[in-house]
């Protein structure tokens, strides 16, 4: 979403880049035995300016070109890295550890692990400082200008190429952080963002690619709507679930391309 | 004294169409010039030409720094104002947060508080501060960008077509807006215009323009005189 509010192209490597960030992580806390956070915020940090790096250098030479063109770009990206994840840590699952404990507690009746608590509690903090960002900040606000208006933005003296750069890296830190947060649950395999990524677009067209509030709605209701049919229908658990979120993007796409909090786009012909 | 700005047989071309052949002119510092001609003429090639937004050839100077291939974000820098064709204001952005983008090129911290000040003087927008400037009239969008360019303190204006889809009584108050500040703090204003006559009234000089060259250049007073543009563009 960030890269698509500030650049408006979706950035299909992105399921991609999180993974590899993982993996990193996974690399500097299993086999070096690096302290959880130290890692954590390390890879941070190198997955945002991993991210501005890729922007300048395979971003960069396309910025002019045709949407579709960009497209192509960042599908071949998310082939290049998932080669490369495999090539490097091998296809077999990796376990990563938790930044919380598993141990459960009790709020009114329902269990919650702390680790839930914890990755919940994550995201909400991310999301806040984004907005923090995008609404009160001068950068932020040459962020939005660059998504609303390339060219008068230009025009207005703002470098339109470091700030497209600085979306990919608020992106690919985020990816990494999601995919640190997503890892202790799942399995650590190059694969793994693969899933996320559809939950997380299909998440991202129902809320309305624009809206921040609409990404976090729209991931809560998918995760609840998917969970609820998981549950009562039976054919819908597990990997079929997957098929859900692909209904989801068909249905959005048809009714109301905009999403819920988004605003429909005209483009003048 | 050496002119603000000088054009020096300047080409541009939209691929493989050639928009403006020569074009050679020269802006005076603190005077306001025009630019005149029908459609398709070249006038806001030439002020693309200016900003580097278009691909262009030749000589360009501004305060004796040739700009050469600087991209519009430093020429921006440099001191040069370009509000463009369509206005250029930022939909979905408030009215406020326009104008803030005014100031980015700037250091200065008196910045933020011109702000207020500019609102003040354009009270249709500080009535409309909190809204997205894409629900503002086209009146109230022309005066937005008008007063976001301002908050940049240029030395050069470069205003494309004004006038364009605003009622006369509105194109009126802008002009003799530009005319004030112009008389007042000395503002140097290059104004591409199909509408010439109010043009002419308020510029110090005029250059002609016809499918991409200049045909006449001269005095305001004096063209406003001359029988080819009496008929073809003051219609008498």
């Amino acid at each position: 979403m960030i890269v698509y509010r500030s650049t408006r192209v979706v950035n299909f490597a992105q399921g991609e880049l999180a993974t590899f960030s993982t993996f990193i992580a996974w690399w500097l806390i299993g086999e070096h035995g690096w302290p959880y956070w130290a890692a954590f915020f390390l890879v941070l940090g190198m997955s945002f300016a991993g991210g501005v790096l890729l922007e300048r250098t395979v971003l960069r030479p396309v910025e002019r070109a045709p949407t579709l063109t960009v497209v192509i770009v960042t599908l071949g990206l998310l082939i290049a890295l998932n080669g490369l994840s495999f090539w490097i840590w091998g296809g077999d699952e990796k376990i990563f550890p938790s930044a919380f404990s598993t141990r459960a507690i009790h709020v009114g009746g329902v269990a919650f692990s702390i680790q839930d608590l914890g990755v919940i509690g994550v995201s909400l903090g991310a999301v806040a400082l984004l907005y923090a960002l995008f609404q009160l900040t001068t950068v932020g606000l040459a962020l939005r200008a660059v998504a609303s208006n390339p060219d008068a933005s230009r025009l207005l003296g703002v470098r339109v190429g470091w700030s497209l750069a600085l979306g990919w890296g608020l992106a690919a830190a985020l990816g990494a952080l999601s995919g640190m947060m997503y890892a202790p649950g799942a399995q650590l395999d190059p694969n793994m963002m693969r899933g996320v990524l559809l939950y997380a677009f299909a998440a991202a067209l129902l809320g309305g690619l624009e809206s921040p509030l609409g990404a976090v709605v729209g991931g809560l209701a998918l995760g609840v709507v998917l969970n609820l049919l998981g549950t009562y229908v039976g054919f819908f658990s597990g990997d079929m679930r997957l098929v859900g979120g692909l209904m989801v993007i068909l249905v959005v796409l048809l009714v109301r391309p905009a999403g819920l909090f988004g605003r429909p786009l005209a483009r003048k012909v | 004294m050496p002119a603000l700005l000088e054009l020096r047989s300047v080409d541009a071309r939209y691929g493989a169409v050639r928009a403006l052949h020569g074009v050679s002119l020269e802006v005076e510092e603190g005077s306001i010039v025009a630019l005149l001609g029908a459609n398709g003429a070249g006038k806001t090639t030439t002020l693309r030409a200016i900003s580097n937004t278009v691909d262009r050839s030749g000589e360009i100077v501004f305060a004796g720094t040739r700009l050469g291939r600087r991209p519009p974000e430093t020429i921006a820098r440099l001191g040069i104002a370009h509000v463009p064709e369509g206005r250029g204001v930022f939909p979905e952005l408030t009215v406020r947060e326009n104008l803030r983008l005014g100031t980015y090129v700037r250091r200065d911290r008196a910045a933020r508080r011109e702000i207020d000040g500019m609102l003040g003087t354009f009270p249709r927008l500080l009535e409309r501060a909190s809204q997205p400037a894409g629900t503002l009239s086209g009146g109230e969008q022309q005066q937005l960008v008008l007063a976001r360019a301002l908050l940049a303190r240029p030395r050069l204006l470069l205003l494309d077509e004004p006038s364009l889809g605003l009622a006369p009584l509105v194109v009126r108050d802008l002009f003799e807006l530009v005319a004030t500040l112009n008389r007042d703090q000395g503002l140097t204003v290059l104004v591409v215009e199909q509408n010439a006559s109010i043009a002419l009234r308020v510029a110090h000089r005029a250059c002609l323009l016809e499918v991409g060259r200049v045909v006449l250049s001269g005095d305001a007073a004096e063209l406003r005189e001359h029988e080819s543009i009496r008929r073809s563009y003051l219609g008498y």
